[in-house]
């Protein structure tokens, strides 16, 4: 599914990531751990294509194919989907709309008949009630008055609807409470499947103990410095991230 | 305040000809009005960024650009249909002009209430001319700005609506002014009155279109009297062609508990200016200036607004947005004056633009001038870029670029257009809005609905 | 808070005062015959002993001026100034020698000094304070001078500086503000008469405030003096200036100029507390504060901050800006002015961004009572190169009383489509609620008054260095004496 080989990322000169080496196959859900300014979110934008980030090494292979230079629209229409730290307020545009919008250009890509509104506001409602998301969140502009709760549910939804092959949540559990992590959780928990894979970007171990990963990574100073199973998130939750260069927070 | 005489002269020398085809040409009084018009214009000269006022705006047009007279030729140029910001208009009230001709043929005048008068300002001067002697020039008089002043020498059209004391109109009037489809660049200089009664209600709006190409020069003056009690809706949208000036001056006066809003979106014309100066004269009264300016090329955009706050417990809300593309420029100037003794004055003035382009330019001033302490007033200006974490996050969610820009660009317009309290009216703005976008992808009626 | 409620402790003890400073020292002055004129200028060159260039800039500067108009752009008004009824030239006689050490100071003048709360005794000193004292045209003393020589800092009335340094005062001087600026910074170039000279060498950061006091004693007698200070690469130097004057009917001129230069990573803090006297409750007397102040920040990295506590003066237009040419650079405004009775103040700043991500900050505190009328002019600038920069301005203007007047006049010219530019400002009148809430706790209307307004200045007072700032909260108290019926 993903193949990381080698990564260095500069962000204005600075060297950001060094040298990270990913292997994702489908099904599997990786965690990526390490303490803050670890390069994890960066990792994470340069997945999804965010501008800004120079490449100066190594690659990003991605269902066999290198994602260099790809736009960030074309990325998410192959199926890679970025759950926001900080989900974007945008006024004035409706939260359906949006989807829908999103939705569609993805299919067009596909070649696929577009949805017309009808179609589209029954899946969406169908999708809504199954993550506990009330109608009117729907109707309001996209994150616009949304608690922060209620933003990265709308992230969860965003996902299910577009229904991504690589799903990278980067930080989702920062600023939830226990409630609406377990339903996050059971959002991602639900589209489980053997051809999805997903990437849980923290700093928590929290988050894990509701979303079992396959695997988990430690990165510290722009490299992955061990990996091992879901076991290893509960060895950093007791001695933190002291061995990497920085106490736990 | 000096111009050179060369700049001046043809607008000087074509009023002598011009005076005896003029409306009421034949009323001693008008006579008298034109002759001090034109005199205060040459005494004035054409305005240039020496004056404060003009700081950031420069009528380059007028200085190299030679208009003539509107012939009847230009006048009745053929129209196959007229270019209406409303949808179709039914029995909604319509008047046309072209290049300031009135076009009869296409008016609808139907639906209006007994008590709501609405005429050309040729009509009006042979019907009344002793109402309209009482009130023409009463708010943009002697002492006004030298263009106001050519307008008052020249005024060749316009219309006159008077909604007499507790009647309201339910519909929008709409005034259509179609210019281009000239020869040679013309001039036309309308001139416009409303008078409201005690409680009375409508709303106006004002389309300003230019057709095919041609340069011309709008000159407009609009006189509004908003009366006790009354409620008064002045919308304009202005997409003139791309070699027209547009010079569009409103000089409104609001009484006791009475109600002025208005909007004016601009979205086309080389050069543009739009100088409205309220006056809130009576105790509880309101108004509500908005706007948006979206520029591209290298159009100039000059929103220029003052709210004078006279006595006490009067409130004003002023929001303007505009997106600048390419090399075009905007200027806004938004000035509230709060008047000794005006207490519990509340002003507030939010003025954002997002520039798309290198090239671009906004300058603002946002200006206080008060003189009472028991007042609230505040102003708010930012410019900036799209944001391009929000560009980010919408095509991450699989929105191809040019719709995600389009998307955030409807996203900043869409907060002023939320102002627009007539709904038929800001559905027809956020269309002319959407439209403006570059085109290929733009989102279509969900936005709206929202 | 605390120091809130001192001050309004010390606003009870000052309520009789106020203007303090008012009184007059009888003291022998050598003075220029009246009035303005190309001999005066060659007059107070040769008195200076100055250089030929440096006579030749004045006397070019002289020739200009008389060219100029008036500048009619503000919001103040005043009656044609009569430049030939004013002295250009005043000095203590007993300086005419220059003294060589402070025990040389006629003790008349120390007294002054320390009646102004400024001892220039170095036992007696401010902590940590360098003071160089002008009064009327000419510098009196400098303080700690051999202490700031140990790290290479030079600190002299700039009459001393062409003697010292020639070189850096003719490479500096006239660089920031030309002498074809405006009217008042032109009078100034011909004929200023001292002040201060501030050099910083590269790296060093000056181990203590500099400070330079201002007095305007003789009669008559306009003061004009220029201060210049550089700060070379990497260096660092806080300057903090004081300004009183007595009370006279007539009204005096002070037509200064200030020039700042930052080279790479350099920063100066500029502080400034101007209580000239105001004119009395009817308008009579007072000085005309017409001051150019200029900041260049010519490096990368470089940093200028402007704080300014604007009470005094019958008339104030001073408009302390930045030039922001180096990359990165940091442009700062942080000013409280308040104008009470019949005084008049128009006053700003300007940000001129020319680098890439340079930033400027804006907060502006005014304050009208009485029959005052006060502006804020403001100026911010993004030219086309500035890529990614950055203002915030935020301009508070509050109402004591309903017959003043506070005006904010913005400017804002964009032409960089990444720089981000905000401006916020607001109007409104001292809040009854808050002044009810403290009377109902037992606080008099006066001291009441003076809370709240130095919480609404809080912001700017925070940026003043500690010794001032508590100087700056009893002016506030006393500048808005009889304001409140």
């Amino acid at each position: 599914m993903l193949e990381i080989k080698n990564l260095h990322v500069s962000v204005e000169g600075k060297a950001i990531l060094k040298g990270i080496d990913l292997s994702v196959q489908p099904g599997e859900i990786h965690a990526i751990m390490g303490p803050n300014g670890s390069g994890k979110s960066t990792l994470s934008h340069v997945i999804a294509g965010r501008d800004g980030y120079e490449i100066t090494g190594g690659r990003i292979i991605y269902q066999g194919e290198d994602l260099t230079g790809l736009a960030p629209e074309i990325r998410a229409a192959k199926g890679i989907f970025l759950a926001f730290q900080y989900p974007v307020e945008i006024p004035g545009v409706a939260n359906t709309t949006f989807l829908k919008e999103a939705l569609n250009a993805i299919r067009r890509y596909h070649g696929e008949d577009e949805l017309d509104a009808m179609q589209f506001v029954k899946m969406m409602r169908e999708k809504a009630k199954e993550l506990g998301i009330p109608e009117d969140m729907l109707k309001r502009a996209v994150n616009v008055g949304f608690s922060g709760g209620e933003k990265k549910r709308n992230e969860i939804l965003q996902m299910a609807i577009l229904n991504p092959r690589l799903a990278i949540l980067d930080e989702t559990d920062s600023g939830l409470d226990i409630d609406a992590m377990k339903i996050v959780a059971e959002g991602v928990n639900n589209m489980r499947a053997p051809e999805r894979s997903t990437l849980i970007i923290t700093h928590y171990q929290r988050l894990l103990d509701y979303i079992i990963p396959d695997k988990v990574h430690v990165l510290a100073h722009g490299r992955i410095q061990r990996s091992g199973g879901k076991e290893l998130a509960l060895e950093l939750e007791e001695k933190g991230y002291a061995e990497f260069g920085e106490a736990a927070a | 305040m000096t111009t050179e005489p060369t700049q001046l002269q043809p607008f000087v020398e074509s009023f002598d000809p011009a005076r005896s085809g003029l409306p009421g040409a034949g009323l001693g009084w008008l006579k008298a009005l034109r002759k001090t018009g034109i005199e205060r214009f040459e005494a004035l000269g054409l305005p240039t960024p020496k004056l404060e006022a003009w700081k950031y705006t420069r009528l380059k047009p007028l200085e190299d650009t030679r208009y003539q007279p509107v012939t009847d030729e230009d006048g009745m140029a053929a129209l196959n249909t007229v270019p209406s910001l409303l949808p179709d208009p039914g029995g909604r009230p319509r008047l046309v002009f072209v290049n300031g001709w009135m076009r009869p043929n296409f008016w609808i005048v139907g639906d209006l209430p007994d008590g709501v008068h609405l005429e050309s300002l040729h009509d009006v001067l042979e019907t009344r001319p002793d109402w309209i002697r009482e009130r023409l020039g009463t708010l943009a008089g002697e002492d006004d700005s030298s263009l106001v002043q050519l307008n008052t020498a020249m005024m060749d059209t316009g219309f006159v609506l008077r909604v007499e004391d507790g009647v309201r109109v339910e519909t929008p009037i709409e005034v259509i002014f179609v210019g281009g489809l000239t020869a040679h660049p013309v001039a036309y200089s309308p001139r416009n009155l409303i008078v409201l009664g005690k409680g009375a209600e409508a709303t106006v709006v004002r389309y300003h279109v230019g057709l095919g190409a041609g340069a011309y020069f709008a000159n407009s003056v609009t006189e509004i009297d908003v009366g006790p009690g009354a409620l008064f809706r002045n919308y304009k949208v202005q997409a003139e062609a791309l070699e027209a000036t547009h010079i569009d001056t409103v000089r409104a006066r609001v009484a006791r508990d009475a109600t002025y809003e208005s909007f004016s979106l601009s979205i086309g014309g080389r050069l543009s200016r739009n100088e409205v100066s309220v006056r809130l004269e009576g105790e509880g009264a309101h108004c509500a200036l908005n706007g948006a300016y979206l520029m591209r090329g290298s159009e100039h955009c000059d929103n220029t607004t003052q709210i004078d706050h006279l006595v006490p417990h009067t409130t004003s809300r002023e929001v303007f947005k505009g997106v600048l593309d390419d090399e075009s420029r905007a200027v806004f100037v938004g000035r509230i004056v709060v008047h000794k003794d005006a207490q519990k004055t509340d002003g507030y003035q939010l003025c954002k633009t997002l520039l798309l382009s290198t090239g671009a330019e906004i300058d603002v001033k946002p200006e206080l001038e008060i003189y009472a302490d028991d007042v609230k007033c505040s102003h708010g200006a930012t410019t900036g870029q799209m944001d391009e974490t929000a560009l980010f996050y919408l095509r991450s969610r699989g929105v191809p670029e040019a719709l995600a820009r389009n998307l955030l660009v409807q996203s900043f317009i869409g907060e002023v257009l939320e102002e627009i309290s007539d709904e038929d009216v800001r559905r027809a703005i956020t269309d002319q809005v959407v439209h403006w976008l570059p085109a290929a992808c733009y989102l279509a009626e969900e936005w709206r609905a929202e | 808070m605390v120091a809130s409620t001192n001050t309004a402790q010390q606003v009870k003890e000052l309520a009789e005062e106020k203007y303090k400073y008012g009184f007059f020292t009888d003291i022998e002055s050598e003075t220029a015959p009246k009035g303005l004129n190309e001999d005066i200028v060659r007059f107070i060159s040769a008195k200076k002993n100055e250089p030929e260039w440096l006579l030749k800039w004045r006397l070019k500067a002289f020739k200009y001026w008389l060219t100029m108009p008036e500048p009619r752009w503000s919001k103040v008004i005043h009656d044609p100034i009569d430049y030939q009824d004013a002295y250009y030239y005043s000095a203590p006689k007993s300086a005419a020698d220059g003294p060589q050490s402070l025990d040389e100071i006629d003790p008349q003048l120390l007294e002054t000094y320390e009646k102004l709360g400024i001892p220039l005794k170095e036992q007696e000193r401010l902590s940590g304070v360098a003071v160089d004292a002008v009064f009327d045209s000419v510098s009196v003393a400098t303080t700690f001078k051999a202490k700031l020589g140990e790290v290479g800092v030079i600190f002299c009335p700039i009459s001393e500086a062409l003697e010292v340094c020639p070189d850096l005062v003719k490479k500096y001087l006239g660089t920031v503000v030309p002498y074809t600026d405006n009217k008042h910074a032109t009078l100034n170039s011909a004929v200023f008469t001292d002040g201060s000279f501030v050099y910083i060498p590269p790296g060093v950061r000056c181990p203590m405030e500099l400070s330079t006091y201002f007095r305007i004693n003789a009669a008559n007698t306009g003061q004009f003096e220029r201060t210049l200070i550089i700060a070379d690469k990497g260096s660092y130097v806080s300057y903090l200036e004081g300004c009183t004057a007595p009370m006279r009917d007539e009204h005096q001129l002070h037509a200064a100029v200030v020039e700042l230069i930052t080279l790479d990573d350099a920063e100066i803090k500029y502080s400034t507390i101007q209580n000239w006297y105001p004119g009395d409750e009817n308008g009579r007397g007072g000085i005309y504060n017409f001051v150019t102040k200029r900041g260049h920040c010519r490096g990368r990295n470089s940093k200028i901050s402007w704080t300014q506590v604007e009470t005094g003066a019958a008339i104030t237009w001073k408009y302390p800006s930045c030039i922001l040419q180096g990359d990165n650079s940091v442009g700062e405004f942080y000013s409280i002015a308040i104008t009470n009775n019949y005084q008049q103040a128009d006053t700003g700043t300007k940000m001129i961004h020319l680098g890439k991500n340079t930033t400027s900050r804006i907060i502006s505190k005014g304050i009208s009572a009485g029959r005052a009328n006060q502006t804020y002019r403001g100026l911010v600038r993004i030219s086309p190169k500035a890529e990614g920069a950055r203002n915030f301005t935020q301009c508070d203007s509050l109402l004591i009383g309903d017959r003043c007047g506070a005006h904010t006049v913005p400017y804002i010219e964009c032409k960089n489509k990444s720089a981000i530019v905000e401006h916020e400002a607001t109007t409104s009148k001292i809040s009854e609620d808050q002044l009810f809430y403290l009377r109902q706790r037992g606080i008099p209307p006066e001291e009441a008054v003076t809370l709240v307004v130095n919480g609404f200045c809080r912001e700017v007072l925070q940026q003043l260095p500690m010794e001032f700032a508590v100087e700056a909260q009893k002016l506030v108290g006393i500048s808005l004496e009889g304001s409140v019926g």
